[in-house]
């Protein structure tokens, strides 16, 4: 699995740092940052869910 | 409200009033077992419009950039006179489309991280707690909404903006008549009332900052000229009434929703971890700003075998999108164990809700301490008794008798 964002498309939700915290954050500016870009075990669906709860289409989660 | 009678053409008009707060109108019902994703409706003023229906369908056109937002336009689809009435009126960002719309949010996005609400929660909590506590000493009974649902979500996001707490008879006021006034000239002296007050508040704050969003965006972005002062008094309506009117009206109707679901109720008071999750199935089910999904097309779109034509009307109704069969198993059962974070009460797309995880963080609190303060907690009047806000608004109550 492979994580990717694209801050120049975020708009500041936070559905992806609330869904797999450790997997996204939101840096000062509330724009989203990948904290770890393979994540592993039980981070992976959560990922997943991140990815498809992003409103925006920043967040990319690539199988 | 007065209904008006369905057109030869087969369009029913839209939107309704619901009966009961956590039902469907029965008109949304008959519109949802029609065939497709799309319907088309007509509007308080004889004009129709695309009513979308279906999840995947309202989130492909949420997420489309050929849909407009921008309420200045003829094309915008106007839900009610009030709304139309305020089409002049220079809009916040929520107005505003790409490539506009993203530097104006950013302005704002930094205050409503995941990380800054959970940094809220003590003294969200505090807050809760001392509405609470003053309830509880002059009671029962209590009406649930002036006593707790409205001032709580008020005063956190008078903290929040930097707006002194001690105005809320005014702006609580000025905020229901411009959301629910029943006349235009109402809605036009309510919202005249509100950029008083909030322009004459960051007047004050230039040159002078204080605590505060409010004075944040003063500082960093009006006396830089970045934003103006009608932008920034708009921004501070939006952020100010979109951040208690619903919140408040959330927490009247979870707590109604939940009394009336006494088997969910003691779900949740037996394992309060059950609480975020009930909260997203509460989102899920009220769906309270129904009619917050108004857009239109700036080209033609064809979707779900059919077209929207450039120009057309689109709105997309939570309520109906999130009780999409397809996607939410058994829709209209009220489950507070289902995974429903997937709701689009907040929206979709670039305008999703900025405030969606300070919504999240006080219904948790408030939930949680209603489930530990008061777990008697009743309705003094039969749920068919309560008066119901119109179809044309934010759902909600103004009153709510309680008693424990």
């Amino acid at each position: 699995m492979r994580v990717t964002a694209v801050r120049e498309v975020c708009v500041g939700a936070g559905m992806c740092a609330l869904t797999a915290p450790e997997v996204f954050d939101q840096d000062d500016e509330g724009l989203v940052t990948v904290l770890d870009a393979e994540p592993d075990g039980a981070a992976r669906p959560l990922a997943r869910e991140a990815g498809a709860l992003c409103p925006s289409g920043a967040v990319r989660v690539v199988e | 409200m007065t209904e008006i009678a369905t057109p030869p053409s087969g369009a029913p008009a839209f939107p309704s009033d619901r009966t009961c707060p956590y039902r469907l109108p029965d008109q949304y019902n008959d519109l949802r077992t029609r065939e497709g994703s799309l319907q088309r409706v007509t509007l308080y003023d004889g004009r129709q419009a695309w009513l979308v229906t279906g999840y995947d369908t309202a989130r492909k056109l949420l997420a489309d950039p050929r849909l407009s937002s921008d309420r200045r336009h003829v094309d915008f689809p106007a839900t009610s006179g009030r709304v139309e009435s305020l089409r002049d009126r220079r809009p916040a960002f929520i107005g505003l489309d790409p490539p506009e719309h993203g530097p104006k949010r950013r302005m704002t996005i930094s205050e409503f991280t995941v990380r800054r609400i959970k940094g809220m929660r003590a003294d969200v909590e505090q807050i809760v707690h001392g509405f609470l506590d003053r309830m509880i000493d002059s009671g029962p009974p209590a009406d649930l909404v002036s006593q707790f649902s409205l001032p709580v979500p008020s005063m956190v996001i008078c903290q929040l903006l930097g707006v002194p707490y001690v105005d809320h008879d005014f702006f609580q006021d000025a905020s229901q008549r411009l959301i629910q006034s029943p006349d235009v000239a109402g809605a036009r002296a309510a919202r005249d009332d509100l950029e008083g007050y909030l322009g004459g508040l960051a007047d004050t704050l230039r040159g002078k900052p204080g605590p505060g969003l409010l004075s944040t965006l003063v500082t960093e972005q009006w006396e830089k000229g970045t934003i103006d002062r009608d932008e920034l008094v708009s921004t501070a309506i939006l952020l100010l009434v979109a951040g208690h009117e619903t919140t408040a009206s959330m927490t009247s109707l979870s707590v109604i929703t939940l009394l009336e679901h006494p088997e969910q109720y003691a779900a949740l008071r037996a394992d309060p971890s059950l609480v975020p999750g009930a909260v997203e199935e509460l989102l899920r089910l009220l769906a309270i700003a129904d009619i917050a999904g108004g857009r239109f097309a700036t080209a033609d779109i064809e979707i779900d075998g059919q077209c929207i034509r450039a120009g057309e009307g689109v709105i997309v109704t939570n309520s109906i999108a999130n009780r999409d069969s397809s996607v939410f198993a058994d829709p209209d059962v009220f489950d507070v164990r289902r995974e429903a974070r997937h709701h689009l009460s907040f929206g979709y797309g670039v305008h999703q809700c900025l405030g969606q995880n300070l919504a999240r963080l006080e219904l948790e609190v408030v939930l949680t301490a209603l489930l530990e303060r008061l777990p008697d907690l009743r309705l003094a009047v039969p749920v068919d008794r309560l008066d119901l806000r119109p179809g044309t608004t934010i759902q909600g109550v103004n009153e709510l008798p309680v008693t424990w």
